[in-house]
């Protein structure tokens, strides 16, 4: 079925259907990783967006079992890809990319020039949009499209209730604002105890027993996360060791008083060139982000860790004496390299 | 950063199999990161027909062989503070090994830049490289090292058959291969012993998939994987034999990144300093692993990987080797982000490698461990099956899809041919299941070429429609091909196309898939998209910025390379093409390249304006000079101004100058001589016409189409004849028949190859010198020319002759005749460019054999040579220059000879003797005082050693015998050992002239000359077959074939017998001198 993606501009980009056949709106933003789409396409992060992937093949490896998703379900609103690839081959491969999106009711679209529609946003700066697979054309109005940046969307992508992983001793709450599950296996597989409690949870009101707190990824607009902002702040006050990923950095940031904005395209994709600015040492890094954080709004005993090599922007902060650290890249990967994993251990020698 | 002053660079000498045109450009790349830098380039690198040894890029130049022994005169004389060893391959990486051993750099005070020696000799050692992954629990293939046939027989009993054996410090997997019995085991093992003082013995991992990493790494550790790339061939088949797709394309992302983590591990745990490569084995049916290899220096993949993703790794090795950072470096495609990146494709390629095995007498199709290709093309696209057939048909072997291209043989042995056995038989209703079983080529492959097969199929039923059509070219098939299932013609279906707008549109490559912009022009052109991108006119290259501004509406000019490299094409036509875009460039010209073969420097995106990675079909160099043409729209006017592109076809070589007439008769603009007069001088009869008409010899000719008639007309001119078809590169199927019979078997295969055009058969005159003129014409005037002679007769094919500049044994009058017909020629065809005329001459008497209009092989050697760049003199001509001058190419104070190199140890059972037909992979040229002096260094630059113990002569026919007899006293005179066989030591006798008879090994007796050979006691064979082709010649097959198997030196010419003992009895090594190529020829 031939579909159509209608960006809030009104640029029209064709394509046939590869998933579901309901139309759906979201923030369209695009993911120049060359691996990683099960990851990618279950990453909360990625709530409320229509993901464009570069990488002109897609479906190849088709879908592994669900405990190598990065969440329960497929967290995009969309899909839009050059090349889908519907006869996979790998021995951990379950099922097509394309049965998966339709089981998911997830609606894609394939023969779609990506690389013009990438070129695009990168000039005007993400846009909302529209994927419609009945013929109906015409400019969009703007209220016709879900912004997943104007509202707190964190309840929509964070457990209910909160859960226990692992045995070790020291016990580290894992703040869900939308965590991928390899944050989780990478504290577990270090031999920490994890706490993943939602995203509004405060661990001091609950009166947990933890050592430290992480404060995960998750998506949209990092100022919307108002209550855990606050929930942070009370720990920073406090001295317990914090780490923040991505989201989680951002409003550990937002915390300790300084500012975020939105980038004009935002990172995404596996192969973002990080530099911790004191040792000099860089590595590769796995990024999904819209916003940064300005690194000039925050308070003076606070410090610019890692810039990102290609643009400057801040890719991390830390606090010049207590216990507090915070990444915009995900040292987690999946997708991506695990060259920032030894973050994991840095943080746990802080409990 | 420690300041250097001066950095010798180390070459790789003559293109070969294994080692060859990537060298040029990784050694290339690094020249000019010395220069950036202001550090003193010295190169040593004999190989003439390269871009890195023209003016400018190395402060100075040595056509010196790349040898311990030259290496450290240079030293010695130069005096560099910094080596480079790891941009010359493998030659440069073993001279560099053996200098360190013998001390050379530390007593001469010589830094080794890049990785250090340590970590260079963990990778090349396998036992110490098994030993170190060990040591940080990164796996490698199980197995052990032998330094006997006993030791490794224990090892072999233990892993069980199959097994797999390889060689240390090979190139290219020389002595590698897959063991099924013991039988095999022993043979192969005696073999490669002989080759390398250790083997390994592994586990034979059948099936598993073979990928590989493209690692850079700074002296603080940073380090990035630049590319991954996947063989669609299972492991067991060489990664030069391999098809390769980049990025992979059946690994998920655990495992292309736990791939990516243990390579950053061991080259962190080895050390390594620029750049490296690491090749694994990954089990299809779980995640396990074995590193096979590292390779710690530049590559063919290397190459391949800078080419598919844009990433400069030779540069940015250079950079680093330097001292310099990873974070410290920029982009050089975006000029604003970080060189400590890592690409990201928004498209794939695929690299095909181009054999030459017909070529070969006695050679087989099989493939393997070992590497045989020639050459490779790199296809870019946005789906594997656009990208699958794009890559066939830049292989310019006639091939232009999957189905249909002449190959039947459809059992699924891994063979040259066996991407068209699977389609075969796929198109027969196979299963992809069983196809994977016998094969091991992932399913993921087979479905996609499934893709392309049903379609081709289903093609025959359809008609010309929009669906149709476009799907076809989503699809990656050409015109011709669809024209051909719609009976229709390739004109109409472009006509079609154009009127429904299905035309391709060009991208850019720019590293980030479109996350920055690109400041450079790297294009490919694909049919999965909606926009074509503008491109920047009139960029300037940060090295030229401010030097150069093209005026609105200046001309364009559309360079055509040459393909991939292939026996006869190579490196030589790079040299021309990259020649003529600077000169283009130079003169304002804004300059496009077109070319497919990654390890050339003209496919560098700054070798001119704009690089169209692309093929070299007329329907493909069509889209480009359109799409060029409609961009052409200078200030102010409203259509583009017609003729404002010109194509350029007379610097790649035969594949560009065989579309003259096609854009010709499409009315592109061409510059140079006309596309008529090419026709005149590539068309048998019309050129014949020509001859007679001027009154200018040739050899007795006729063309013909049935075997009858020309065993008849053989008879009449008398044999011995030559067979070879109309338009020819490189003798593709060229002959001698010494007889009827032989000309019936021979025609046999050569009709097969050339059914279009009937073959043409001449007068083989024996006994005659061979001269090449190569030159600049002005419309119709002589504007410059150099003559060269061969110092074989007539009968070996040029490329593969020895040829002397400035010829040292012709007549005035000779020359003189030369030089008349040639100015009559050029006058006739009015000729405005490059051309080449080969010459026969006997006596006083000359004959015309072949003209060629366009450059050269030879034109890099001859401009090299005499100090004049015909490449830039023909430009400038072709771009309607009035030049004027005397150029002094005859009267030269030194000999300049260039010499052919072999790589017939790579091809298993292949004779190794001279013929018509050109065998030769490469070539250098090396100066000298006199022509000894040139001889013996060209000779010790192909790898020839000079003989300290014996020779054995093995002189065929009683003129061959008594032309010797001189040279064989000369040897006795050197101190040498003779051997002889029967009737040579008879003859030696008679003369006084005393020897050791060894029996032939069809006497059945010892000691044989087999013995000998194996035993070492000789190290030079002189083998001279009498006359006759096809003749049966057991012996001298097998003394060949040993000596080249063995590594002892061989000569197989009478004339160049000759040459070789005069050059031995007058020069010893130490009196070659140490000159530099500015100490030779003053500019």
């Amino acid at each position: 079925m031939q579909g159509k993606l209608i960006l809030s501009d009104g640029t029209v980009f064709l394509g046939q259907s590869f998933g579901a056949e309901n139309p759906t709106s979201g923030e369209v933003v695009f993911n120049t990783s060359m691996v990683g789409y099960p990851e990618s396409l279950t990453d909360p992060s990625y709530f409320g967006q229509i993901l464009v992937l570069t990488y002109p093949l897609q479906g190849s490896y088709g879908i592994p079992q669900v405990k190598y998703w990065e969440s329960a379900k497929i967290q995009v609103k969309g899909l839009i890809v050059s090349n889908y690839i519907n006869q996979p081959s790998h021995f951990e491969s379950q099922q097509s990319l394309g049965d998966w999106l339709k089981e998911q009711g997830v609606p894609a679209l394939f023969g779609t020039d990506t690389r013009m529609l990438t070129r695009k946003l990168r000039e005007h700066g993400v846009m909302l949009g529209r994927i419609e697979l009945k013929a109906k054309s015409g400019k969009l109005k703007a209220n016709e499209i879900y912004d997943p940046n104007k509202e707190n969307i964190l309840p929509y992508v964070s457990r209910g209730k909160a859960e226990t992983y692992g045995e070790g001793k020291k016990n580290i709450v894992l703040i869900d604002c939308g965590t991928k599950e390899n944050i989780v296996r990478s504290l577990v597989k270090r031999g920490a105890r994890v706490t993943r409690v939602p995203w509004n949870l405060d661990p001091l009101v609950e009166k947990l027993d933890f050592d430290g707190v992480l404060v995960s990824n998750g998506p949209g607009d990092p100022s919307q996360a108002k209550q855990t902002i606050a929930n942070v702040k009370a720990m920073l006050d406090k001295n317990i060791p914090i780490f923040g990923i991505c989201l989680g950095s951002q409003i550990m940031a937002l915390a300790a008083g300084g500012k975020t904005y939105k980038l004009k395209f935002g990172h995404r994709g596996q192969n973002q060139p990080v530099q911790d600015i004191k040792t000099g040492k860089a590595i590769i890094t796995s990024q999904n982000h819209g916003f940064a954080v300005d690194t000039k709004s925050l308070p003076g005993d606070w410090q610019e860790w890692f810039i990102n090599l290609n643009d400057r922007t801040n890719e991390g902060v830390r606090h010049k004496t207590k216990p507090f650290m915070a990444v915009q890249f995900h040292p987690e990967a999946n997708p991506g390299p695990v060259d920032g994993g030894y973050l994991f251990d840095e943080f746990l020698t802080y409990l | 950063m420690n300041k250097l002053r001066k950095v010798l660079v180390l070459g790789s000498g003559a293109l070969k199999i294994g080692e060859a045109g990537e060298f040029d450009y990784s050694g290339s790349q690094a020249l000019k990161a010395l220069k950036e830098e202001g550090v003193e380039a010295v190169l040593i690198n004999p190989n003439i027909a390269t871009i890195q040894t023209s003016k400018d890029l190395a402060k100075k130049i040595y056509f010196l062989p790349v040898t311990p022994y030259f290496v450290k005169q240079v030293i010695a004389k130069e005096k560099p503070d910094g080596i480079f060893l790891s941009f010359g391959g493998q030659t440069a990486l073993n001279c560099g090994l053996a200098l360190e051993k013998e001390g050379i750099f530390k007593k001469e005070g010589v830094k080794v830049l890049g990785s250090p020696v340590k970590s260079i000799e963990v990778t090349e050692d396998r036992e110490l490289f098994a030993k170190e992954l060990d040591k940080i629990g990164v796996k490698v293939p199980k197995g052990g090292f032998a330094k006997t046939l006993k030791e490794a027989l224990k090892i072999g009993g233990k892993l069980g058959y199959p097994l797999l054996i390889r060689s240390g410090f090979s190139l290219g997997g020389l002595g590698s291969g897959v063991i099924n019995n013991k039988e095999e085991f022993v043979k192969m093992v005696t073999v490669a012993l002989k080759q390398a003082p250790q083997i390994a013995i592994e586990e034979y991992l059948k099936h598993w998939k073979e990928v590989e990493y493209e690692v850079v790494r700074d002296k603080a550790g940073n380090k990035i994987t630049v590319c991954n790339m996947e063989n669609l061939d299972p492991l067991g088949i060489h990664t030069g034999e391999s098809i390769v797709v980049a990025p992979s394309q059946t690994l998920n992302n655990y495992q292309y990144h736990y791939l990516r983590k243990l390579s950053l591990k061991a080259i962190e745990h080895l050390g390594i300093v620029g750049e490296c490569n690491i090749q694994f084995a990954l089990n299809p049916d779980n995640n396990d692993y074995r590193v096979i290899e590292v390779n710690a220096r530049l590559s063919r993949s290397s190459a391949l990987a800078s080419k598919a993703t844009g990433y400069p790794l030779a540069y940015i090795a250079a950079k680093l080797a330097l001292g310099y950072k990873l974070p410290e470096l920029k982009n050089s495609v975006t000029l604003s982000t970080s060189a400590f990146f890592e690409p990201a494709l928004d498209y794939l390629v695929v690299k095909i490698p181009r054999w030459d095995l017909q070529k070969f007498v006695g050679a087989k199709q099989q493939i393997g461990s070992e590497m045989k290709s020639v050459g490779e093309v790199m296809a870019i696209g946005r789906s594997f099956p656009e990208v699958l057939q794009k890559a066939i048909r830049m292989l310019e072997t006639g091939q232009d899809g999957l189905l249909q291209n002449g190959a039947d043989d459809t059992q699924l042995l891994p063979t040259t041919e066996r991407l068209f056995s699977i389609a075969q038989n796929l198109s027969r209703g196979e299963t992809v299941e069983a196809i994977y079983k016998a094969t091991g080529i992932d399913p993921w492959f087979l479905h996609q070429i499934e893709e392309i097969v049903e379609f081709e199929k289903s093609l025959q039923f359809s008609v010309i429609s929009y669906q149709t059509i476009s799907q076809a070219k989503k699809l990656g098939f050409s015109d011709r091909v669809i024209a051909r299932y719609l009976k229709a013609t390739e004109g109409k279906i472009r006509e079609f196309r154009k009127k429904h707008g299905i035309v391709p549109k060009v991208k850019h490559i720019d590293t980030l898939a479109a996350e920055y912009p690109a400041k450079t022009n790297y294009l490919y052109l694909t049919y999965h998209g909606e926009e074509s991108e503008v491109v920047t006119t009139g960029y300037s290259l940060p090295s030229t910025a401010n030097k150069r501004k093209p005026e609105a509406g200046s001309r364009k000019a559309v360079v055509l390379g040459s393909g991939p490299y292939r026996i006869g094409s190579s490196v030589e036509f790079d040299w021309c093409s990259v020649t003529c875009a600077q000169t283009l460039r130079s003169k304002g010209l804004e300059t496009i390249i077109i070319n497919c073969n990654p390890e050339t420097v003209s496919t560098d995106y700054d070798s001119a304006d704009k690089l169209y990675f692309e093929q070299l079909t007329f329907e493909r160099v069509s889209d480009i000079y359109e799409i060029e043409n409609s961009s052409c729209h200078p200030e102010g006017a409203e259509r583009p101004e017609e003729g404002n592109v010109a194509l350029v076809l007379s610097f790649g070589g035969q594949v560009p100058n065989n579309l003259a007439l096609a854009c010709f008769k499409a009315g592109y603009k061409i510059l140079g001589t006309s596309p008529e007069s090419i026709d005149n001088a590539e068309d048998r009869n019309k050129f014949s016409k020509l001859l007679d008409k001027l009154g200018i010899k040739q050899p007795a000719w006729q063309s013909l189409k049935t075997l009858d008639e020309a065993l008849k007309f053989a008879k009449t001119i008398g044999y011995p004849v030559l067979i070879r078809p109309s338009y020819v590169l490189s003798g593709s199927a060229m002959n001698v028949a010494y007889s009827g019979q032989d000309l019936k078997v021979f025609l046999e295969n050569a009709t097969s190859v050339s059914a279009e055009y009937p073959v043409v058969i001449s007068k083989f005159v024996e006994g005659a010198k061979e001269i090449e003129i190569d030159g600049v014409g002005q419309d119709g005037s002589l504007l410059i020319y150099a003559i060269a002679e061969h110092v074989e007769n007539a009968g070996v094919h040029s490329g593969d002759a020895t040829i002397v500049l400035p010829p040292q044994k012709l007549y005035l009058e000779t020359v003189r005749k030369i030089k008349y017909a040639t100015r009559q020629i050029i006058k006739s065809l009015k000729i405005n460019g490059p051309f080449n005329i080969q010459f026969l001459a006997k006596g006083n008497e000359i004959q015309v054999i072949e003209l060629n209009l366009r450059a050269s092989r030879s034109f890099p050697f001859v401009s090299k040579v005499t100090g004049f760049n015909f490449v830039e003199i023909a430009t400038k001509v072709m771009l309607g220059g009035q030049l004027s001058g005397y150029f002094r190419t005859i009267d030269l104070d030194y000999v300049a000879v260039k010499a052919p190199q072999f790589s017939f140890s790579r091809i298993k059972g292949a004779d190794p003797r001279l013929r018509v037909e050109m065998s030769s992979t490469g070539e250098v040229a090396c100066f000298g005082d006199d022509l000894q002096e040139a001889y013996l260094k060209s000779l010790l630059a192909v790898g020839f050693k000079l003989p300290k113990k014996g020779v054995l002569l093995a002189i065929g026919g009683d003129k061959n015998k008594l032309d010797m007899l001189l040279s064989a006293k000369f040897l006795t005179g050197l101190g040498l050992k003779l051997f002889t066989t029967d009737n040579t030591h008879k003859f030696l006798k008679q003369n006084g002239i005393k020897s050791s008879r060894v029996y032939k090994i069809s006497e059945r007796k010892h000691a044989s000359v087999l013995d000998l050979l194996q035993k070492g006691q000789v190290d030079l064979v002189i083998n001279i077959s009498d006359g006759g082709g096809q003749r049966k010649e057991t012996d001298g097959f097998i003394i060949r074939r040993n000596c080249v198997d063995l590594g002892i030196p061989l000569v197989t010419n009478l004339q160049a017998a000759e040459l070789l003992v005069s050059s031995l009895s007058s020069k010893k090594l130490e009196d070659l001198e140490i000159k530099s190529w500015d100490e030779y020829v003053s500019s």
